[in-house]
């Protein structure tokens, strides 16, 4: 175990240089934001992540926003295990209808000011489930939606882009 | 002992059931099949339904033997076959749940996915109205003194899918657990009901996330048998090329997360790089990170891109540099041993009944592999070797993937090397039929079987391996502490989309 940290220590780290936050998503999000939310936030967001139906490829990139490379934390974006600590819900997937009271439940807990970033193609508006018996829809269907990043899944880089974009807005 | 072949022989074969034959039986060979099961002679690969029928498909392991039995249910009830082989029970309930067939006798009456949110009961059959209301859902008795119950979820505290685990523990020992899914089941037996092939293959790849190369082959390949279609031999080998990538990643990722589920984070954030590179050189070879929608019914989406082949390359030598460090690490730290060796023991006995696959099963002495018990091109030419190990813990599912690794970083090289020239798709004739197919993935078999009518699925049915695993996890934890519970969690790693449907 030494020498793998002392490789740590020696070697550059793997950390890639911050994307641009997305354009749209900025845009989207300065509507969003009011000033005195701004103040109270300081440079940091954290974040209750929500799977409310989907095929957890979301997840699997939201996963690596906290590896090496992309350090989701170096930017004070951090994941928190309880919505009573949560500034944004970050959800994926088509809800679900068997997900619907548990997603709402989770937006109710979660303290004011809060934000709502919804991830994947699903997310948008059900994606390829929209119209199923069991789902329903995307998820601003369920609670209020401030910021969408699309891709099925968004890469690890598309997700930085648009949490950077919030907390720009938020910090502006 | 009886096979197969002759239980076919008892009911109507059904023409142009590929690549396996399909009969349609009576009641007395649907009893008899399950008592099979039950005596532990054929291992139980999938219970699904459509409206008014029932399939059971078989394996019989040492012959590698597959057959389906069909049992049309003309007053809606069906013989239970979970009364006879315990496997069986959360599939029945799901079939109850989604299509309104009464498996007769069934020892377990709950509802499964029906959380009694959909506005309609039976969504799949003769769909009904959903009054009355469901009764509230009876989790099983744990009873005795001191006993108290811990409910977690569905939405847990972490980057998770959702389900919900209710704990019974006599202070820290788990008691009883007893898991409570179903939370994202989205329609997909529905969705994929009259669908084109095109939209049911994509479907099918968004099933299970992390397995979504899994999900496309076994879905493609079913689609082929049904047709009498054969993928194109560059298309196998960038298939199984694809899959091996797949494995590569999420063994690493679940190495890392189970060693930080016991707190020892240096592990998790080594392999966490080296999951990133296998995405990365995956997105350089194939255009996107997971490989979605890549594997299609007649071949592959997309070629090799340009420089493709040697990033693989680049990424199979990194590995060879940096994983060993990382093993030697997991051996010799005893602390993180101290919390992975004998925690989470699944008995061998359980794991051959439920027919476990994946690390789950290879950990505790079930050696099958789709690749090496069914021999599916292109593997029948490649050389390697499929790990067993009979300890059952935390410690051998870890060690399962460790050389799963090993064999995947090896099979990586010999396809990039034997990689044939040649089309990537074959057009599908315009036949009707129905396939089916059992693919390999990181986590276990998948399953696939498809019906196909006028150029359109007219059925389709997808199995996770995760069917067969989550209940062992109830058994797995029995005796462990709470503290305990993600770490085995982990250790198995189950998919909740996969089951949840």
């Amino acid at each position: 175990m030494r020498k793998l940290l002392l490789d740590g220590l020696l070697r550059r780290p793997l950390t890639e240089a911050a994307p641009v936050a997305a354009d749209a998503a900025t845009a989207e999000l300065a509507t969003a934001l009011e000033r005195a939310a701004r103040r109270r936030l300081g440079r940091s967001l954290s974040i209750r992540q929500v799977d409310a139906g989907s095929c957890n490829a979301c997840e699997l990139e939201i996963h690596a926003l906290n590896n090496a490379f992309y350090d989701v934390e170096r930017f004070g974006i951090r994941f928190v295990a309880s919505p009573r600590h949560a500034d944004v819900l970050l959800v994926t997937g088509p809800v679900t209808k068997n997900m619907a009271e548990a997603l709402r439940r989770t937006y109710d807990a979660t303290p004011a000011p809060k934000w709502v970033v919804a991830a994947g193609a699903c997310a948008l508006d059900g994606g390829m489930f929209a119209g199923s018996y069991a789902v329903a829809g995307g998820v601003s269907a369920v609670i209020p939606v401030d910021l969408h990043i699309p891709g099925c899944p968004p890469s690890p880089t598309a997700l930085l882009q648009g949490l950077l974009a919030l907390l720009e807005a938020v910090d502006g | 002992m009886p096979a197969l072949v002759d239980l076919i022989l008892e009911g109507l074969a059904v023409p142009g059931h590929r690549p396996w034959p399909r009969a349609v039986v009576g009641r007395e060979v649907w009893n008899f099949a399950a008592g099979q099961l039950a005596a532990g002679r054929w291992s139980l690969l999938d219970l699904w339904g459509e409206p008014g029928r029932v399939h059971m498909a078989l394996l019989d392991e040492p012959a590698a033997g597959i057959a389906v039995i069909s049992l049309d249910c003309a007053d809606g009830t069906f013989p239970s076959v979970g009364r006879q082989h315990a496997p069986a029970q959360r599939l029945e309930r799901t079939i109850h749940d989604l299509y309104g067939l009464q498996p007769e006798g069934a020892p377990d009456t709950r509802p499964w996915l029906d959380h009694d949110r959909w506005g309609v009961r039976h969504p799949l059959g003769a769909a009904g109205t959903a009054a009355p209301p469901l009764p509230a859902y009876d989790f099983l008795p744990a009873e005795g003194e001191g006993l108290h119950q811990i409910p977690v979820g569905p939405v847990h505290a972490g980057i998770i899918e959702p389900g919900h685990f209710r704990f019974t523990a006599n202070g820290e020992a788990v008691v009883r657990l007893e898991a409570r899914l179903g939370w994202v089941h989205k329609g997909i037996d529905g969705l994929l009901a009259g669908a084109e092939i095109g939209r049911a293959a994509m479907l099918a790849g968004r099933t299970s996330g992390d397995s979504t190369v899994a999900y496309g082959i076994a879905f493609a390949r079913a689609v082929e048998a049904a047709t009498g279609a054969e993928a194109p031999p560059r298309a196998r080998h960038l298939r199984a090329l694809m899959a091996e990538l797949e494995r590569l990643a999420n063994h690493f990722g679940d190495i890392g997360a189970i060693c930080n589920d016991a707190s020892f984070a240096i592990m998790h954030a080594h392999c966490g790089v080296l999951r990133e590179r296998v995405l990365r050189a995956a997105d350089a070879a194939f255009g996107h990170r997971l490989m979605r929608d890549r594997a299609i019914p007649g071949g592959v989406a997309t070629e090799l891109e340009r420089g493709g082949a040697d990033a693989i390359l680049a990424l199979v030598a990194e590995a060879r540099r940096s994983f060993p460090a990382l093993v030697e690490l997991y051996e010799e730290t005893a602390s993180l041993q101290d919390r992975t060796v004998t925690t989470g023991f699944t008995s061998p006995a359980l794991v051959r009944q439920f027919a476990a696959g994946g690390y789950v099963g290879r950990a505790s002495g079930r050696g099958f592999d789709a690749r090496r018990t069914l021999g599916y091109a292109p593997y029948d030419s490649l050389t390697f070797d499929v790990p067993v190990r009979e300890a059952g813990d935390v410690d051998a599912r870890v060690w399962i993937r460790i050389q799963e690794v090993e064999q995947s970083l090896a099979l990586v090289e010999q396809i990039i090397e034997g990689l044939p020239d040649g089309p990537l798709l074959v057009d599908l004739p315009a036949a009707d039929g129905e396939g089916m197919a059992l693919v390999e993935g990181f986590r276990g078999d998948v399953l696939a079987w498809v019906r196909l009518a006028g150029g359109r699925v007219e059925r389709a049915r997808l199995r996770d391996p995760s069917w067969f695993q989550w209940p062992l996890l109830e058994a797995a934890i029995e005796g462990n502490i709470v503290a305990d519970f993600p770490l085995c969690n982990k250790s198995f790693n189950c998919s909740y989309s996969g089951h949840d449907l």
